[in-house]
């Protein structure tokens, strides 16, 4: 079967109101971003609640697929034969050919669903259903028809033009990138954190990220396998801005003034204050944070609450209820997974006591914090004016 | 004290800078004379010739033929061709193979292959020293006994392998078995002469001596009967067919002149290197030098154990400072009882993680030298202080 376009079904899109076009015109933004990255040159159109993407050129089927299904915002994909030819007997001759091309195996069941967008066409959708069944019966005596559990069901759309498809790809469903405002991702070289970004970004939400980087007690390997998971989950979300913040130095302090059980807790208090500031300069609405209850000390209900009190932006943790394996699942489904697992430490990691207290109490932290007065002010402006910003 | 940052590359061990000749060899034999050996016209003969020469200089420095010397695209092929090629050749003399626990991987994962392929294959003891243990080859050669396969210079400590009493040994045991040398560490910084000192075949790499990386070669005398690994045009007499990596070779050639050109001040720069490095790191609290040092070891590497301190963040630490040499990994080798050169010559569990190497090379200086200990003088007790808590 060759087919020369795709009809694209979105599904959330569809029930906003007065600024629907604002989403389709991200959506088709997005689509075309996507497929200009492939063999084959497409048009991409909207039309009453449709998206199509019609091949110009010759492409590679399997390629224009792969592409469409990275693009959020995108609930199905059709691959769609087009006929011109609005005449009724070339429709049938043009459904029993589709029929024969996409099913070259004809022990099956099927049967067909038309619609007229365009109502003046002269026969109406319930003689089409029994004449395009009886054209492919004819054609291919060994198919039979059930209109209650077809194998196949062919659609018939009577437009400008005849559409006809039978299959559905799925797509990652969510909203398009850049429909839904900025958010700063906390980004570690984890299995987490890259897939609390991509669940984000399959809001419509654009990413920036910020990750802390603590040499040398961290490597530069370590930094560069951040660098590669931010450019896997831009691959769906789009460009992202990464700040690498040097950490070593407020991390350094904290060990010598703070006690050591607290030293997770406390800097990731920081690790906050720092993604905040830096999302203030550039108009991040939220953060995004790899949390998941339970999962480590830091992240029990009581480490959470302690964290997130130095936070007036929202946080956004997508994971917060997911078991590690289903994080794992997404990990593996969108391709961080085998980055992640590189063994290369984190500077969460490198100091973290033997047994990190669990139930933190906030005033108890509050008074530790109270030690690092003197420095700890120019440490975090120094750290937010000197990271170096990577775009992934 | 602020010392002026300098960039002081350790790593030699790892790989090393290609001398400037070999550059300039290299760059001829890929701009002006490219042509393909096998060609029939001027182009071929002209980078025939390249080749030709670098067999000679390599045949040379060895004393054997040039018939002898095989090309490959480096150590880890050399070591293959030298295993799976002579067991496979002479297995009807026996399925049974020897090798020490400390050697590298390109040994230990093609032991592993033939142990798959029906091989037979012991693993001897070291000493603390990282020595093999004689009695135990003596205990392991037998009539089956087709290869031996023992490193020259140990890659992690830099032990040197009594190779020519290895020899003897296998010989008396069982004249017909034939003796591999990986001397991969060992070629360029001592002088070696396979008829001698009984080794059979002998395994290099271009990259560990200022020449190039992808290229080195198997020295195998001619009486040893060995299978060619890899197939196709029957290039070098069939025993490794592909198309002559030329601008490798002459690189390779070159590096080689070079090495062995007053060869005994080369050694001796590098010993003063390492001794200067261990007389420096004994002054230093807490850290310990493993294997023999000095001139019982083999001049480029010092493996060094620093008491209390990761041998990663050490290591990103002298990085930051423009340093830069390996650690000294507790377990380079995967193979199930087989543990590793600094577990094999009983190094304390606290030091296993706490271990850097550092290398040397005709680059570096005295200088060098007092600017890498004088960082570790700085470092050294600011790590100590920070630690998991």
């Amino acid at each position: 079967m060759k087919y020369k376009a795709f009809l694209i079904k979105y599904a959330e899109i569809g029930v906003k109101g007065k600024n629907r076009y604002l989403f389709e015109d991200a959506l088709v933004k997005q689509i075309n971003h996507r497929l200009k990255g492939i063999d084959g040159k497409f048009l991409v159109t909207k039309e009453s609640g449709r998206i199509y993407a019609a091949a110009e050129e010759e492409f590679d089927y399997d390629e224009a697929v792969e592409a469409l299904s990275c693009v959020f915002g995108i609930a199905g994909i059709c691959p769609l034969v087009q006929l011109e030819d609005m005449d009724y007997e070339a429709l049938k001759a043009g459904a029993v050919k589709y029929i024969g091309e996409a099913y070259p195996d004809r022990n099956f069941s099927f049967k067909v669903v038309a619609r007229r967008a365009d109502k003046q066409y002269p026969v109406s959708s319930d003689q089409i259903n029994r004449d395009v069944g009886e054209a492919i019966l004819n054609a291919y005596p060994e198919t039979r028809v059930d209109v209650h559990n077809p194998d196949v069901l062919l659609r018939v759309e009577v437009r400008h033009q005849i559409n006809l498809f039978s299959e559905t790809i799925p797509g990652l469903g969510g909203m398009p990138t850049g429909t839904a405002g900025k958010a700063m991702l906390l980004l570690s070289g984890g299995i987490d954190s890259p897939v609390a970004g991509f669940l984000t970004a399959k809001r419509g939400v654009t990413l920036e990220a910020v990750y802390f980087h603590a040499p040398p007690y961290t490597s530069e390997r370590a930094k560069k396998k951040v660098i590669d998971l931010a450019g896997q989950v831009a691959a769906y979300a789009g460009p992202i801005r990464l700040h690498i913040v040097n950490f070593t130095d407020i991390q350094l302090y904290i060990y010598d003034e703070c006690p050591h059980d607290e030293l997770t807790i406390i800097m990731r208090r920081y690790m906050m204050r720092i993604a905040e500031c830096i999302a203030a300069e550039t108009g991040c609405l939220a953060l995004i944070t790899g949390e998941s209850i339970g999962q480590v000390a830091s992240q029990t209900l009581q480490s959470l609450a302690v964290t997130n009190e130095v936070c007036k932006l929202p946080v956004i943790r997508p994971l917060i209820a997911f078991d590690k394996q289903d994080i794992v699942d997404w990990s593996l489904k969108i391709g961080t997974y085998e980055t992640s697992v590189l063994p290369y430490e984190d500077c969460c990691t490198i100091f973290v006591a033997k047994h990190p207290v669990t139930k933190p109490v906030l005033r108890r932290i509050e008074n530790s914090e109270a030690k690092l007065a003197e420095k700890i002010e120019a440490l975090v402006e120094a750290a937010v004016a000197g990271r170096e910003i990577v775009r992934c | 004290m602020e010392t002026e940052k300098r960039e002081v590359y350790f790593d030699n061990s790892a790989t090393t800078r290609v001398f400037d000749s070999v550059r300039d060899v290299m760059v001829q034999a890929m701009t002006a004379d490219y042509g393909n050996t096998s060609s029939r016209h001027t182009m071929g003969v002209e980078a025939e010739q390249y080749v030709k020469d670098a067999r000679e200089e390599i045949a040379k420095s060895l004393r054997v033929k040039e018939k002898e010397i095989i090309f490959t695209s480096g150590g880890t092929e050399s070591n293959n061709l030298a295993l799976i090629g002579t067991a496979l050749a002479n297995r009807r003399n026996g399925n049974h193979l020897i090798t020490t626990c400390i050697e590298h991987a390109s040994i230990y994962n093609t032991m592993a292959f033939l142990e798959e392929q029906g091989f037979r294959v012991t693993y001897l003891p070291v000493d603390e020293n990282g020595l093999v243990q004689m009695e135990a080859l003596a205990q392991a050669v037998c009539a089956d006994t087709i290869l031996v396969s023992v490193m020259y210079v140990n890659n992690e400590i830099g032990a040197v392998e009594p190779v020519e009493e290895i020899a003897k040994l296998i010989k008396q045991k069982n004249p017909k078995t034939y003796f591999h040398v990986d001397a991969i560490q060992a070629y360029g910084k001592y002088v070696i002469r396979p008829k001698r000192q009984g080794i059979d075949l002998l395994s290099v790499s271009g990259h560990k001596i200022h020449g190039p990386k992808g290229v080195g070669f198997l020295y195998a005398d001619e009486k040893v009967r060995i299978r060619p690994i890899l197939f196709g045009g029957g290039q070098q007499k069939g025993m490794r067919s592909g198309t002559e990596n030329v601008p490798g070779c002459a690189g390779l050639g070159m590096a080689v002149k070079e090495m062995y050109h007053e060869h005994e001040k080369k050694t001796d720069l590098l010993y003063g290197l390492k001794e200067r490095l261990e007389a420096g790191l004994g002054g230093l609290d807490g850290v310990t030098i493993h294997g023999p040092g000095g001139r019982d070891s083999a001049p480029q590497i010092v493996s060094a154990g620093f008491e209390g301190v990761r041998a990663e963040v050490l290591l990103h630490a002298l990085e930051e400072r423009g340093i830069y040499v390996s650690s000294g990994s507790a377990c380079s080798s995967n193979h199930p009882g087989v543990s590793g050169t600094l577990k094999g010559i009983g190094v304390k569990e606290s030091l296993l993680d706490s271990t850097l190497r550092f290398s040397f090379g005709m680059f570096n200086t005295p200088e060098d030298v007092d600017y890498c200990l004088a960082q570790l003088r700085e470092l050294l007790p600011v790590l100590r202080k920070y630690r998991r808590a």
